[in-house]
This record gives C-alpha cells, structure tokens and sequence, in this order.
C-alpha cells in the first residue's frame, strides 16, 4: 500500500508553490496569489469609495445609474464577472495580460461590494455631526472629506481587512483563466505527478487557511482595538 | 484543466468592436437554447439540493458550537474557521479529486457510480455553505432572549427539547432572511462546480460561447438569469422583512 500522506511532492515543488518560477520567469504561487489580492484590494478600495460615494449621492440622475451598476454586479457570480472581463477587455483595449484582466474583474467584484461598506460606514456617523459642520459653513463635500469620511473611514478598517480575506480567496478564480497564481500552480503540479491530488489540495487548503486566518485575527483585534479608542 | 490555454477567444476578438454581428436567436431559441435552460436546471437543482444539506449541517454545527462540552465547541470553532477561510474553488477540488483517499471505499465506489462531478459539487458547495449558515442561525440563536431558554429549563424541558420547542421555531424565523442570501451566494457560488465538469449555467453559457462564437450574447443570456434569480430572491426576502417587521410591531 502507498504511503498515506506522501510529504516529498510538498517539499519537492515548495518552492514552485511560493512564488512559481521566480527568479527567473514571471512570478507565481502564493506570491502572485497576494499580489493579485494587494493590487485588487488598492484598487476597489479608490473604487468602492467612489461608488459608494456616489451611490448616496443627492442626484437621482447619479445616484439610480450607479445603485444599478453595483447591483448589477452583486448578482452575478465571480466567474461570469471575469468571464466578461475577459471578453471584452481585448475588444476594448487591444491585447491585455491575463494578470490585468484579473485584476480589473476582481477590482470591479469587490468596489460594488465596499460600497456598501463604505455606505454603512458613512450612516454609521451621527447625522448630528453633519449637521453642525454644514452650519459652521462647510459645504457637502467639505463635510464629506474633512469630517465624515476620516471617521467613517476608521470604522470600516475590519470590514475591509475581511474584504482582503474574501479577495485572496477570490484569486483563485484566477486560475480559470490561466494565471499561474497557487491554484493553478496546484493543478499543474497535480497533472504533472498525478498520483497526490489529496496532498495537494490539503496543502494549498492550509496554504490559503493560514493566509486567511491570519487576516481575519487582525481584523478581529482591529475591531476591538478600536471600539476601545472610540470608548474613550 | 479544461481552460488552461483558450486561444480561441483572443483570435475571434479583434475585429469585436468594429463589425461583430449580433444574432440573439442563437440564445432565444433552438440547440443552444436548449443548453442555456438544462444549464439553468442543474443550477437550481445543485443550489437546492445543496441548501437543504447546508442547513442541516449548519444547524448541526451551529448547535454543536453553543454547547456546554468545550471539545465540542471547539470542533465547532475549527471546523467554522477553517471552511471559512479557505477559497470555495479549493474546497471543490478537494473532493473532485483528491477525497478518494480519506473516504471509506463504499462510498467511493457508490460516488463514482452516480454523477461524481455533481456529486462533489454537492459535497462542496454543501460543507462550504454550511459553515456560513451555522454563524447566522448561531446570531439567530443569540438574538432570543436566555430568559426563554431559563423558563424552559424551569418548566421541565431538556436543553435539546427547549432548543426544538422553544429557541429554534423562533430562531429559524429570524434567520430567513439571511438564509434566503445564503441561497443567492450559493447558486452564484455553484457557478464553480463548471469547473469540474457540472454542465450548470454558466457552463452552458461557455458552451454556446465555444461553439457559436457569439460570447456576447452567451453571457448576456446567463447573466440575465442570474440577475432575474437574485432580484426575485431579494425581493422575496425584502417582503418577508416588511412582514416580520410587522408582525413584530404588532406584538
């Protein structure tokens, strides 16, 4: 009988599993995996923030076109969001790497989710406080970027470091169309050795686990790090 | 896998924006419409069938999570976390392909037997959603006020006859709502199992789009699907609050 829990196919391609062929080839493994999710993460930030700006908007010519975006892309899969990406970004701009298309239909996935966040954030704030900044002669968007959002910003920290989380997952969808990041990276080395699907999957399980949770114990300290500054 | 390398849809793309011929009967009728409605089906009987299971067990681990056994809580906890934190794609590629070495050999050869890529969608899709009911039906569990439960107790129930008489016909009430999201995210998560084989929608929609080259209308026709399921839903759910919220109001 095979050994159970055969280690070597692990420790052999470690290496190929953290950043691919590195050094001398283009990056990949849980090095492209994290700066998918990084560069992503920037992105829909500026994007969610925009979005959720706008969503709330006192225009209704604004506001109603882009609540339609946002749940426009809130009702579709992941998938369907990089499959269009990936139809359409070579019809719009030419040739594009397969990095870039990620990126631009997981920055697009996750702003039409941080707009709500950041929504949630901004009505987290007292209206009080908009109130007395409008009379001491601020204007709306003084008011937005000078005494709202610094606030608002500060309460939505964990609810962006778990956006974080659910992007790294994300990535992994990446591998559908062809970026080297971990899963695909598993696959490959599953279809070369064939013989160890159960090492491989468990190991990037772990992998993606260990990336995860360790996000999620910093958003959860962040909450309570600042529950306490707000206490006081 | 399967899409490794698709050359096909840079070569056919270039000339997209400047002379690319809609033709919408390709998805309004006929073979291909035939596809895009089986895929359809085995959406919703994946996410159905899924969600039933999701729900037993997430009320399994849920229970097993509020225990008075610390073993048992912290079964729950690692079991929760680790589900959780680790990417749906991941998770369904474990069972696909490398679950034959932990699972006993009658179920192996029962699995292969049947549809074993629906089958480990199923298991997937099952196991990763149900982590995620388990924390709502927990918070719904939360929500009833431990008096309930206290004046249970004094009245003679046990603690499992005061959660099945008492706590959970009022919890469950409560959870709808996000049990009802749940479902949304896991018919759109189930949009993953393609990757192993199932022939659910957005398949089919990947289907049409490789043998008619007509990817617009393909996605188009799939995304529109998706949107009428999540605005139904939603709607659903949003008419359910209004109800509760007035049945709340009421008493």
């Amino acid at each position: 009988m095979e050994q159970f829990f055969n280690i070597s196919v692990i420790t052999d391609n470690f290496t190929y599993f953290m950043i691919g062929r590195f050094p001398h080839g283009p990056l990949g493994g849980v090095g492209l995996t994290l700066y998918l999710a990084a560069v992503s993460c920037v992105l829909s930030f500026i994007g969610g923030l925009l979005l959720g700006l706008l969503s709330i908007s006192r225009y209704p010519v604004v506001r109603y076109p882009v609540l339609a975006f946002i749940n426009l892309i809130r009702g579709m899969p992941l998938l369907m969001v990089i499959f269009w990406m990936y139809f359409l970004m070579p019809a719009l701009f030419g040739k594009v790497a397969e990095n870039n298309t990620v990126i631009m239909a997981l920055t697009l996935f996750t702003s039409a989710y941080m707009s709500r966040i950041v929504v949630a954030g901004i009505e987290g704030i007292p209206k009080g406080q908009t109130e007395a900044a409008i009379s001491t002669g601020l204007t709306h968007w003084q008011t937005m970027r000078y005494i709202i959002l610094p606030q608002g910003l500060r309460n939505m920290i964990p609810s962006f470091v778990n956006q974080f989380v659910s992007l790294i997952k994300d990535t992994s969808l990446a591998f559908i169309v062809g970026v080297s990041e971990l899963t695909h990276v598993a696959t490959q080395i599953n279809n070369r050795t064939m013989a160890f699907p159960t090492e491989i999957f468990v190991f990037i399980a772990i992998v993606y686990f260990i990336l995860c949770y360790a996000f999620t114990s910093l958003s959860r300290w962040l909450e309570g790090r600042l529950a306490w500054r707000k206490a006081i | 896998m399967i899409f490794h390398h698709p050359p096909l849809l840079h070569t056919s793309l270039g000339f997209f924006v400047l002379n690319y011929q809609f033709d919408w009967s390709v998805v309004t009728s006929g073979k291909y419409f035939d596809w895009l409605v089986s895929g359809l089906i085995t959406t919703l009987k994946l996410s159905c069938i899924s969600i039933v299971l999701a729900f037993i067990l997430g009320l399994v681990i849920a229970i097993m999570r509020m225990s008075h056994s610390r073993p048992i809580r912290w079964i729950a906890h690692a079991y929760l976390e680790f589900y959780r934190n680790t990417p749906l794609l991941v998770q369904i590629f474990f069972w696909y392909f490398g679950s034959y070495k932990i699972l006993p050999a009658v179920i192996n050869d029962w699995l292969v037997s049947t549809n074993f890529e629906f089958a480990a969608g199923v298991i997937a899709l099952t196991i990763y959603t149900s982590a995620f009911i388990a924390e709502d039906i927990r918070s719904g569990i939360l929500s009833i006020p431990k008096e309930q439960m206290e004046a249970a107790r004094s009245a003679g129930f046990s603690y499992l006859r005061s959660m099945q008489y008492i706590i959970l016909p009022q919890a469950v009430r409560i959870t709808i709502p996000p049990l009802v999201n749940q479902f949304l995210n896991l018919a759109k998560n189930s949009s993953l199992a393609m990757t192993i084989g199932v022939m659910e929608m957005t398949y089919q929609a990947r289907q049409v789009e490789s043998y008619t080259f007509k990817g617009f209308e393909a996605f188009t026709a799939a995304t529109v699907v998706y949107l009428v399921l999540s605005i139904v839903i939603t709607s659903l759910v949003n008419l359910y609050n209004e109800k509760v919220l007035n049945l709340h109001k009421a008493a």
